[in-house]
Parts: C-alpha cells; structure tokens; sequence
C-alpha cells in the first residue's frame, strides 16, 4: 500500500529524513514511531505529496506520489498534524465543502455521508455548531470523520488521538480496528508507544530521519531467550541459580533459559516458593530504547 | 470548486463587513453634502464631487472616485492576502491540497474568488451611490441630460453606459494589487504580511507618483491610470489613458500570477 525506496528530504542543509524504505502493506494497521522531530511527520507530509521529496521514490496504493495524486488521493483519509477547520463554521459545513472541493465526493450521498461519519464519530448533537465552540478533543473526531467520509482505502493518520480524553482514545481505538477488520489500511504516525502497542500489526521506528527497525510487532516483541521470575525468597533462589541470573530488580530476577517449567522444577525441588514466573518480552518500550541509544552511540559526533 | 470558493468568501462574515465598510464612505459623504450643501469648487476634491449637487445620479461615478485612492484596495488587499496565506494559517490549506485539489487548480479558483470579489465591491460601492445619489442629492429628474467633463451634454443613456465601463474599469485596476497580494499570499503564512505588502507596493506606487524625479518610472507604476476613467466621461471618451491602464494592469497580472504559480506548485506545505 505504500513504499518508499531511499526517501530523502533535505531542508537547506538540514536533512529532515534520509534514506527511508518503508514497506506497509495491505490490511495492515502500520505504527510509525518516532519522537518529536524524528522526521514522522515530514514522511506523512511527502507520502501525500504535501512536501516534495529531495530524492527516493514513493509509491501509494501501487503509484507514483506526488505525480498520480489525483488518482491515489481520493482513494486515501489523512489527519495531518492535527485537525483544521473553518472556525466560523459548524462542523456539517465544514466536511461538506471539503466533500465538495474535491473528486470522489458524490453531492447526491454528501449529507447522508456526512451524517453517517458525524455519528460514528460521537458528534452528531453538535455537528450544527461552529468549529470555533469545539474542544480539541471534538476537533480531533470531527478530524478523523472528515478523513473518514470517503471510505478511504488507505488512512493516513498522524497523531489521532492527540488531546482526546482516554474515553475517547478508546472509542477511536474500537472504530479503527473496525475499519480495519472491514478491510482498510491504517498507517498510524505517532509517538506513544503504547498506543502502537495496542493496535498495531507492525512498526516501524524512525530516530533522527533514518528508518531503525521495520517488523511486525510480535517478531520485535518475541521471547528473548531468558525467563523472568519472582519470588518472595530471592537470595535462597539466588543461591540455588548460582550464576544463572542476569539481573535483579527486588523480588525479579531475570534467568537465563527460555525454559520456564524446567525452573520452576528446579526451584521448588529446593522448597522456593515461586509468585510469578514466564518467558521474558521485551517491551516496545525497551525495544525501541535499545534501537535509539545504539544509534546514538554510533551517530554522536564528538 | 470555484463555487466551493465563492460560497467560503461570502459566507464570511468578514467579507460582508468589509462591503459595508467600503459602502459607508460614500453614503457619509452623500449625507454631508446633502446637509451642508458644500460641495467641492470644480477642480477640486475626489471627482464628480461638484457636479453631484446638481445631479445625483453621477453620485455613482463619484463614490467609486472616492473610495479608489485606498479604500479600495485595502478591501482588495485583505481579501487576496487572505486566499493562500489565510488557509496556511488556519492549517486547511494542507486539507484542501490532499482532498486533492491541483495547485494550479486552487490558485485560479482563489483568484476566481477574488475577482468576483473586486467586482462586487466596485458594483456594490457604484450601486449604493446611486441609489444614496438619487436619494439625498441633486434631484434632477432621471432623464435629464448631464454635462460631460468636456462640458457638452451627456443623455442619461450615454451616463448609464460609460458608468458600467467606468465600473469595470475600477475594476479592473484593482487586478494589478490583487495579484501583488495573491503572490505574497503564497509566499507567506501570514496573511496579514500578504496584506500589507500589498499595501506597501500599492503606497509606493502613489508616492513616486507624486515625485518628479520619478518621471522616467511613472507610465510603469500601478496606480498611475487609476483616476484615468474620468477620461470616459469626456465628450468624445478619451480611451488612450484608459488602454494603457488596461495593458498596464494586465502586465502586472500576468508577471504576478506566473510568479505566484511557479512558487506555489514546487513549494513545501509545512503549514
């Protein structure tokens, strides 16, 4: 659904993104992770064709962007760092004249689309009120149904959840599995990992322009090798691992071994009452930690 | 499109104030002569000033003199710094652009938008001074014939006519500082400096004109033709002025247009 080959950006000399090889693909909901600044949001801006790339090729839904945008974007929903609208007027008019500024939006269906999206996104009460009376949160839906109206193929969704109350997160939560269950491809750009976490098929992380890791969330979130453990009884259990243990955090050790029957076994053979025992996942919290800080142990010019 | 446009200009509430405001001047002064009866020697004041007393229907020509110098074109300017500049400030640029529409496609329809907005403008301001012309001043039965600016007789016919040219005429002369304002417009984010480049160009302009050593310059600055369509309400029209400033406006559309469409097509949107 979108591939990038080498995508680089350059501003003056500043080098917002570089050599990026994205690979999303269809039906996939695909987490775009990156701190603030990292280049997600100048990737978002190039994939629709906002911003032009220096060099790299990107393909949409199988063309080439920016120059087949008139075939790719009708097919595509986007929120862009965060929501705009035209304040003085109601959330109704405004989906409808950006229904009507553009190709694919039927005049005959636009009020029945409109009300239909209005509904699902918790806003049909007060879709009649001007913009500028909304909160952020009502912004963001209002957003996210103006991206919605079309029944995209493709959405492209940069920080969707941005200033909604976690009721709301979790309500935009449902309604994009949903879509994506009914077949559509989600590309998430944002900087909170547990959101990606919670609804993301596979990830990719971006630190300082470059694309660092590319890979479905179970694989990046797959055992380590090493069984985490607790126990009330830590140095008699410490004692009876001799030399097995890598780490410790209060009644938490960490075992080498990725076999935990075999553990517990061995542990309570010696009478060690165990609370909690499993193969150790790694985060990706931890993952991503670990992927930036190597980089910037590499990258870091003195 | 353009009627998506032009449905977002005069649903503004801004637009419509900035009509009122512009139909205010004259009604103000229509009110002030009607009262005081001191109207301006001959010669004197915005033109057709002296000549209202007598006949109100020319009210018309004479609201449109006097809201020419700047009224005007600060109405112009706000409106046209406002189509590029206005949509990046409020972020629904970017929208707009990934619906999709073409570049080139928003720019005419902007420029569409801004042209029925000087033409309304100009029709509003010569309406309403006829309308407050006929009712407050001068009230000479519609048929009679009126003294040209050459001094012969003009019929209410031939009044009506050059009157709608002068209309489009003004209009017409406003292009060259709508165009200045929809270049700056999409070189900016701001459209408040759109408007006041403009606004600078336009001061400029005025002020070498008024500046001897800037002879050489004159037949090339935009206001310099402006006040020319008085020349159609001589005895026979006087049209050599009026041309120029047709092709002057027209030079300065074309250049600006090119200029703001070659920046806004390869330009970054990173509003």
């Amino acid at each position: 659904m979108i591939r990038t080959e080498g995508l680089t950006k350059r501003f003056r000399s500043v080098s917002a993104v570089s050599g990026l090889d994205l690979d999303v693909r269809a039906h996939d909901i695909y987490g775009f992770l990156g701190a603030n600044g990292s280049g997600k949001t100048t990737t978002v801006r190039m994939l629709l064709g906002l911003v032009l790339a220096t060099s790299g090729s990107i393909e949409v839904l199988g063309h080439q962007m920016p120059k087949a945008a008139s075939t790719v974007l009708p097919r595509v929903g986007a929120l862009v760092e965060g929501p705009a609208f035209y304040g003085h007027l109601s959330g109704q008019a405004n989906l409808a004249i950006f229904d009507a500024s553009g190709p694919a939006g039927s005049r005959r269906t636009r009020s029945a689309r409109i009300h239909e999206m209005l509904d699902t996104v918790g806003l049909s009460e007060i879709g009649r009120r001007p913009v500028k009376a909304y909160s952020l949160g009502m912004r963001q839906r209002l957003g996210l149904a103006a991206a919605l109206v079309r029944a995209p193929e493709l959405l492209i969704l940069d920080e969707p959840t941005n200033g909604l109350d976690p009721q709301g997160i979790h309500e935009i939560r449902q309604l994009l599995l949903e879509l994506n269950r009914l077949g559509t491809t989600i590309f998430l750009s944002s900087h909170l990992l547990a959101e990606v976490e919670q609804l993301c098929t596979r990830v990719g992380v971006i630190d300082r322009g470059r694309l660092v890791v590319q890979d479905s969330l179970a694989n990046l979130q797959a055992p380590t090798g090493r069984t985490m453990l607790s126990t009330p009884e830590v140095a008699t259990a410490m004692a009876i691992l001799n030399g097995r243990v890598v780490s410790s955090d209060g009644p938490r050790l960490i075992v080498q071994g990725a076999d935990p029957a075999e553990l517990n076994a061995l542990l309570v053979g010696h009478g060690v009452r165990v609370d909690e025992l499993g193969p150790e996942r790694r985060s990706l919290e931890q993952v991503v930690l670990e992927l930036t800080a190597a980089r910037s142990d590499h990258t870091e010019r003195p | 499109m353009i009627g998506v446009e032009l449905s977002k200009l005069f649903r503004r509430p801004r637009t419509w104030l900035t009509l009122v405001l512009l139909d205010a001047l004259p009604t103000v002064v229509a009110i002030l002569l009607a009262t005081t009866h001191l109207g301006p020697r001959p010669g004197q004041g915005p033109a057709f000033l002296s000549a209202v007393l007598t006949n109100g229907s020319l009210f018309a020509v004479a609201a449109l003199a006097i809201v020419l110098p700047l009224f005007l074109p600060i109405a112009v300017a706000v409106v046209a710094g406002e189509t590029v500049a206005g949509e990046a400030q409020s972020g629904t640029l970017r929208y707009l652009l990934i619906r999709p529409i073409g570049r080139t496609k928003l720019l005419v329809a902007k420029l569409i938008s801004v042209f029925s907005f000087v033409m309304a403008a100009v029709v509003l301001v010569a309406g309403t001074g006829f309308v407050v012309g006929r009712l407050l001043l001068g009230h000479q039965p519609l048929s009679a014939a009126v003294s040209s600016v050459s001094g012969s007789q003009l019929t209410p016919a031939q009044i009506a006519f050059r009157t709608l040219l002068a209309v489009g005429y003004v209009g017409v002369s406003m292009l060259g500082v709508a165009a200045m304002a929809l270049f700056l417009s999409t070189l900016t984010d701001s459209a408040q400096s759109a408007t006041l480049g403009a606004l600078a160009f336009l001061i400029g302009s005025s002020l070498l004109l008024t500046l001897d050593a800037a002879t050489s310059l004159q037949p090339y600055l935009p206001t310099r033709y402006w006040l020319s369509f008085v020349d159609l309400f001589r005895d026979p029209m006087l049209l050599r002025n009026v041309e120029r400033g047709i092709g002057l406006q027209a030079v300065y559309v074309a250049i600006l247009l090119g200029a703001a469409w070659a920046n806004f097509v390869t330009k970054d949107i990173k509003s």
